[in-house]
């Protein structure tokens, strides 16, 4: 499926900002915005749904710690148990301090990575990809804002044209 | 203008009494000899004294409990126990010295209770006052909107300070026996409680230097609090921003001094209990708790004033910042806990781990509890960034990290003055309510004098835009 959008080019993230209120307010459906930077507030005024990734984030470190109390029960415990520094080693709970660090270090790992991994895989991000992002420029100094079209088009370009657009073109978006 | 409501200040004084009286009847109810003790004892183990409150009978059982314990160290000849003794020679531990040293720690224990509140709310506000000066230091945008109300709080660093030292008066003066250290026979080299290691500290543990450390700790502290609330005060009506620039020298300089007296605070107020035991980390350990407190306690009052209509300007932003700082320092807090337990846990060396021994085993219920309190709950509670912004989810988090870190310095203080004749009794709430109600009034009353917007701050516009 095909459909048409209209892609306005920004300079100034204030600027952006005003520009994506105001159409929403006109009630166009912002498809994407392009920005070189992450723009403070950006996601509230285009009225994105909040991040679910701090849910998996919590949920891949409890795995994380569940993975290390039990890699840590087995192996210092259960298969050889060793005796360091005389501390009683047929007990988890008695060596527990000691596996603390670990417990710690195991849980910050897996909500980093996998929160990265989820991150990618959500985005449709893997290597050799490539961008999607339809001028280069936006990744240097401009701010591009993609909107729909459905028949509207010349109300839209005037739109935009008053929101403080440098540019504007309409495309077929695949 | 704030003003002093009449209930809270009725509940202020209410408080203050009741805590005066309880404090007052626990004096009272101390055995003053053995025999006294004993009496008492029989009393409880018969299940008479319908005058009695629940919680003295408790008394009466925990001490029951804890004369088996004691006297099964005995027979093991417990290191930690020796310690508490100081160095007595072969280790005779007849029965009447038994006593008379249950006698000395019975008579400690509302010395200790008042001691120990006393402490928490000045180190409330000394908290507070170190991160006012951060905030002054890094020049903040998103705090002026609550300096006031940090100022107010730090006014209390005056009576606390000040209560702080003459309880250390009192015990130079051998009024109360909280500090083991200043007992006069350990210096004596006749005495059989002769100790070389205390003698060997005595350059900086001795009553003078006590006493004129703590007052050179305190003149810091109020002087910063004093002065800077002046600058801030002048800054509203100033036409240019010269006292904004000083008090930001100022809390710069008030910073460093901050650290060095603290941590020096820390050793002498709190680690001199225990004066045969050492931590590097321990002036950290004791930041860490008084700044988290201290944050608590501005994110509460702030929540209290906001509901009564004050602080127009402060939002949810405001208070979605305190409450993170509530979920990291609590978390930094444990990191210290833990950095302090696990290595002299692991490596186990006796003069060393004696102050964790005596902590498993007669306070273990309020030794670990304490980090249920002060990690668990607030990592669970505020993680979810919705619920930083929730009023009542902040004040009830807020009261459990309150009672947590109130336990933290019981487990500090407790240990080495009563030993295993603690609990949570009259005493010790009666302490708590006193200083309670002390605290708010001084802190409401200072809210009173200066208007609660710094309205030349210059960052006081950025402060009402903040937004998250």
């Amino acid at each position: 499926m095909s459909s048409k959008v209209i892609q306005a080019m920004y300079i100034d993230d204030d600027v952006l900002m005003a520009a994506v209120k105001k159409v929403r307010q006109e009630n166009h459906h912002i498809e994407e915005v392009f920005t070189p930077f992450p723009v403070h507030g950006l996601d509230k005024a285009m009225g994105l749904a909040p991040t679910r990734l701090a849910i998996t984030a919590f949920m891949y470190g409890c795995v994380g710690l569940s993975v290390a109390i039990t890699m840590m029960y087995y192996i210092m415990i259960k298969d050889w148990p060793q005796n360091i520094g005389g501390k009683p080693s047929f007990s988890f709970l008695e060596n527990m301090p000691a596996f603390v660090p670990i417990m710690f270090e195991m849980t910050v790992f897996f909500a980093a990575h996998l929160m990265v991994i989820t991150f990618y895989l959500r985005s449709r991000l893997w290597p050799f990809k490539e961008a999607e992002n339809p001028d280069p420029r936006t990744t240097d100094d401009h701010f591009l804002m993609e909107v729909s079209v459905h028949g509207n088009e010349e109300e839209l370009k005037a739109l935009l044209l008053e929101t403080g657009a440098t540019e504007i073109k309409v495309t077929e978006k695949h | 203008m704030y003003t002093f409501s009449n209930r809270l200040r009725l509940f202020a004084i209410i408080s203050f009494v009741l805590g005066a009286i309880m404090v007052g009847l626990s004096f009272a109810s101390v055995p003053g000899s053995v025999e006294d003790m004993k009496a008492m004892e029989a009393d409880h183990g018969h299940g008479h004294g319908a005058g009695h409150g629940d919680a003295k009978h408790d008394d009466g059982k925990t001490a029951h409990h804890d004369d088996h314990k004691t006297e099964a160290k005995e027979h093991h000849g417990d290191a930690s126990h020796g310690e508490a003794h100081g160095t007595e020679a072969g280790g005779h531990h007849d029965s009447a010295k038994h006593d008379a040293h249950k006698l000395g720690q019975l008579q400690n224990k509302p010395w200790a209770a008042v001691y120990v509140a006393a402490f928490f709310f000045m180190m409330i506000a000394l908290g507070v006052l170190a991160f006012y000066a951060i905030q002054r230091a890094a020049q903040a945008g998103w705090s002026p909107l609550l300096f006031r109300v940090m100022e107010g709080i730090g006014a209390y660093i005056i009576p606390g300070t000040i209560i702080m030292i003459i309880l250390i008066v009192c015990s130079v003066m051998h009024w109360n026996h909280l500090f083991h250290w200043m007992e006069p026979s350990l210096q004596d080299p006749n005495s059989v409680n002769y100790d070389k290691l205390t003698v060997g500290k005595s350059g900086w543990l001795n009553g003078t230097g006590f006493i004129v450390r703590a007052i050179i700790y305190s003149s810091i502290w109020i002087a910063y609090s004093v002065l800077s609330r002046r600058f801030s005060s002048r800054q509203d009506e100033a036409s240019d921003n010269s006292n904004f620039k000083k008090n930001f020298r100022l809390s710069a300089v008030f910073l460093v001094l901050f650290l060095i007296s603290e941590s020096m605070m820390s050793w002498d107020w709190i680690m001199s209990f225990d004066h045969h035991w050492f931590s590097t980390l321990f002036g950290w350990y004791v930041f860490a708790s008084m700044f988290v407190s201290g944050i608590t306690v501005i994110a509460l009052i702030t929540i209290y004033l906001k509901s009564k209509g004050y602080l127009e300007y402060v939002n949810d932003s405001h208070l979605h910042d305190l409450a993170k700082f509530m979920f990291g320092i609590s978390i930094f807090w444990t990191y210290l806990w833990f950095s302090q337990f696990m290595l002299i846990w692991y490596s186990n060396i006796p003069e060393e781990v004696t102050y964790f021994i005596t902590r498993i085993d007669d306070y273990n219920l309020p030794f670990f509890g304490m980090l249920a309190l002060n990690l668990i709950f607030p990592l669970l509670i505020l993680m979810n960034s919705d619920f930083k912004r929730l009023n009542w989810i902040i004040v009830i988090a807020g009261i459990i990290i309150l009672f947590g870190h109130y336990i933290d310095v019981f487990n500090m203080v407790m240990p080495a003055t009563v030993g295993p004749n603690w609990s949570l009794g009259m005493a010790e709430i009666g302490a708590v309510l006193l200083f309670l109600g002390l605290f708010i009034f001084v802190v409401f009353t200072t809210l009173t004098k200066k208007p609660l917007l710094a309205k030349r701050n210059p960052f006081i516009e950025e402060s009402k835009q903040f937004h998250y």
